[in-house]
């Protein structure tokens, strides 16, 4: 125990103190956190005010927006615009000839302008012609109704719970791709360092100290601390970078500040009652099982994979078959969001090279327990299955040089 | 009769079809420096690996130091394979550190000794170095550090001379001699004969997963022994009698063949009635003649 202890601190010593880990974790956050800010910021900025220039003789009288205002200018004027823009103080011009509607910039013309714009004269035209049909606005405008529909869920108890299918989906969405990711990423990060001590031959010198299986595990366990570690600090580093950049750039004018504190916490009601029927302590748990469970089967395959060759050239033909239902489970994460309590989704989460991914997508629309018990028992004892695999396939493969390796070959080194 | 440190007694070792080792048998003395040779492919490495506990045998027994090889052992065996390798990323100390540690031994332990050691063999200053910084040969120092550390009694060297320079394979010789002089029993194999016959007090001979030949050098060298004489003479003519018979002759060196229940005394006696004598000595067979006609045979 001392020994694998001593194992798993290295490799996860090593990972850690990369440069590539640390830019990784630096990165990762600052990528994400922009992906939030950049744009509120964007749409920030496109609320400087932009002119637009109406030519004269129109009989629309087209409203100011937050951020779209109208001017008329001369005849003359809008005709020279129309041949040369590059002088004009305007953002760009629309010119309005009878039932036709063009709008001439120098720039491209954003798609929320133009359609903006579209949405005003469509009203516009809309009205006039009911007017002309003697309909009374204030009629239409009683007519018009807004309605939400609330889905309840009705529990075994009798309790009912407000169910909502966008929180479900974005939770088990977002679970179910962190999972796929963790595994791939980490797998091969795995099968990588195996094939490092197999060429280094390194290999040789430790397992005269250790038991193959002991390296192996070591590995394997020094690895998934490494993901975690990523994990949980991606998570702390966006906590504080989106709210440091939050307050630096939006902090430029009270009104915003304001204003984006009245969203966040309009936002923030939304998801707590958004989330009120989904499990969140359950769905936290269940990740974090799923995530080691996951990884830990998958990664074993991934050391035997590594071990086999002497090559990461050599890996593709071993580690096409492993991934395989890996990606297949990322695939159906959008067909399973669809029907998650159909065939398929129960089946793709009872069977252990898929239920990962596809457990966590199912687990925020609500999973009877029975199921959720049965799918960790055969992941557990699929783990445990392929690690004892992985790990005969793995102390054979570590020692053979330069034979290249198939699937027969390694169906031999089971038996030795 | 010196008590042995290893047994290993008709361990047999198969994979798939392919036969590592059939009735492989050695004994090793306990303080001896023990040869382990064999052409490619005969299953030293396999042996080695067995030894170690890398591998089990199907079947057979390893007894070390007087009981059956355990896990526990592995702390009592220092083992330098072939194949060896460091990690190219990690500094040196570091490295050393750990591997140490692996062997069982104790941070500060591991720390005081690996300083004791680089100091000796001055390398001091590569302590904070990366492998991948260091020469082939400055990487091999670092691999006979790390076999050596955890004072084990009994060392296993797989072509320890390959890779270095004469200059280092000097310094490691002189330090494996050491080793052997404070009385670790040590365990060499090798294809380099002239090694052999400067190291080592016995040997064995794996030919095709067997073992074909055991002993002291001395024992095995009079085995191999043809009774056979260069004579260099100055004068006259040497021809054949019932005393000895002759192999070969060029100019004046002849080789001769001493007769079934004849003695040097009569051969010598012999030829100084037609010849005057040069040189006259008996032929010893080199391990390197000894090995080629055991494989032959065999």
């Amino acid at each position: 125990m001392h020994k694998i202890w001593l194992i798993i601190k290295r490799e996860y010593l090593v990972r850690v103190r990369k440069k590539s880990f640390i830019i990784m974790t630096i990165l990762g956050p600052i990528l994400m956190a922009a992906l939030m800010i950049v744009p509120t910021y964007l749409a920030e900025e496109s609320q400087e005010n932009r002119i637009i220039a109406l030519n004269e003789n129109v009989n629309y009288t087209l409203e100011d927006s937050e951020f779209i205002h109208f001017t008329t200018i001369p005849s003359s004027e809008a005709e020279l615009l129309k041949t040369d823009f590059s002088e004009s103080p305007f953002y760009a011009l629309l010119y309005i000839e009878g039932e036709n509607f063009t709008l001439y910039s120098n720039q491209q013309i954003s798609l929320s302008v133009s359609k903006s714009i579209e949405r005003q004269l469509e009203q516009l035209i809309e009205h006039e012609k009911l007017k002309l049909l003697g309909i009374d606005l204030q009629i239409l405008e009683d007519a018009s109704t807004e309605i939400n529909i609330t889905t309840k869920i009705i529990s075994e108890d009798g309790n009912t719970s407000n169910s909502q299918a966008e929180a479900s989906m974005g939770i088990g969405f977002i679970s179910g791709i962190l999972i796929y990711m963790f595994i791939f990423m980490y797998g091969t990060m795995v099968m990588r360092g195996v094939i490092e001590e197999k060429t280094s031959r390194i290999v040789e010198v430790i397992i005269s100290s250790v038991k193959p299986f002991q390296l192996m595990m070591g590995k394997i366990l020094g690895v998934a601390l490494v993901g975690l570690t990523q994990f949980v600090l991606w998570i702390l580093l966006t906590i504080i970078i989106s709210t440091v950049a939050e307050l630096a750039f939006l902090d430029v004018n009270a009104i915003s500040t304001e204003m984006s504190s009245n969203d966040q916490s309009v936002i923030l009601a939304q998801v707590v009652e958004l989330t009120g029927g989904i499990n969140l302590l359950q769905i936290f748990l269940a990740f974090i099982f799923y995530f080691l469970a996951g990884y830990l089967m998958y990664s074993s395959l991934f050391a035997a994979v590594g071990s086999a060759v002497d090559a990461e050239a050599d890996t593709q033909q071993f580690v096409l078959p492993i991934t395989i239902p890996l990606i297949l489970s990322f695939v159906l994460i959008a067909p399973i969001m669809e029907n998650p309590d159909g065939t398929l989704a129960f089946w793709m989460s009872m069977i252990p090279f898929t239920s990962p991914v596809i457990m966590m997508v199912r687990l925020p629309f609500g999973v009877a327990n029975w199921e959720l018990a049965l799918s960790i028992g055969i992941l557990i004892a699929s783990f445990i299955g392929t690690t004892w695999l992985a790990g005969r396939i793995y102390r054979t493969g570590i020692l053979m040089y330069g034979k290249k390796a198939s699937y027969k070959e390694i169906w031999k080194w089971l038996k030795y | 009769m010196q008590e042995n440190l290893l047994i290993v007694k008709d361990v047999v070792k198969q994979y798939g079809d392919y036969t590592a080792l059939t009735n492989a048998n050695i004994s090793v003395p306990k303080g001896s420096i023990y040869g382990l040779l064999g052409p490619n492919g005969a299953g030293k490495t396999t042996l080695m690996r067995i030894i170690n506990q890398i591998t089990a045998p199907d079947s057979g027994e390893v007894v070390f130091d007087g009981e059956p090889l355990q896990e526990h052992h592995i702390s009592e065996i220092g083992y330098m394979p072939e194949e060896r390798g460091l990690y190219k990323k990690m500094k040196v100390g570091e490295q050393a550190l750990y591997l140490a540690q692996l062997k069982g031994m104790s941070y500060n332990e591991a720390l005081k000794k690996l300083k004791f050691w680089f100091e000796k063999l001055d390398i001091l200053s590569w302590w904070n170095k990366k492998v991948e910084e260091l020469s082939k040969g400055m990487a091999q120092k670092i691999q006979f550090i790390v076999t050596v550390i955890h004072e084990p009694k009994l060392l296993i060297f797989d072509e320890p001379f390959s890779g270095f320079d004469p200059i280092n394979a000097a310094i490691i010789r002189k330090e494996i001699l050491e080793l052997a002089e404070k009385g670790t029993t040590i365990i060499f194999s090798t294809h380099r004969m002239e090694s052999v016959e400067e190291i080592c007090d016995h040997i064995a001979l794996i030919n095709k997963s067997k073992t074909i030949l055991e002993g002291t050098i001395e024992n095995i060298k009079k085995q191999f022994t043809a009774n056979t004489f260069e004579v260099v003479i100055s004068k006259g003519e040497l021809t054949e009698n019932d005393i000895f018979t002759i192999i070969s002759k060029k100019e004046n060196t002849y080789h001769i063949k001493l007769k079934e229940g004849k003695s040097a005394k009569e051969i010598l006696e012999s030829i100084l009635k037609d010849a005057e004598i040069i040189s006259f000595k008996k032929e010893t067979p080199t391990m390197e003649d000894i090995f080629i006609k055991a494989v032959n045979n065999a």
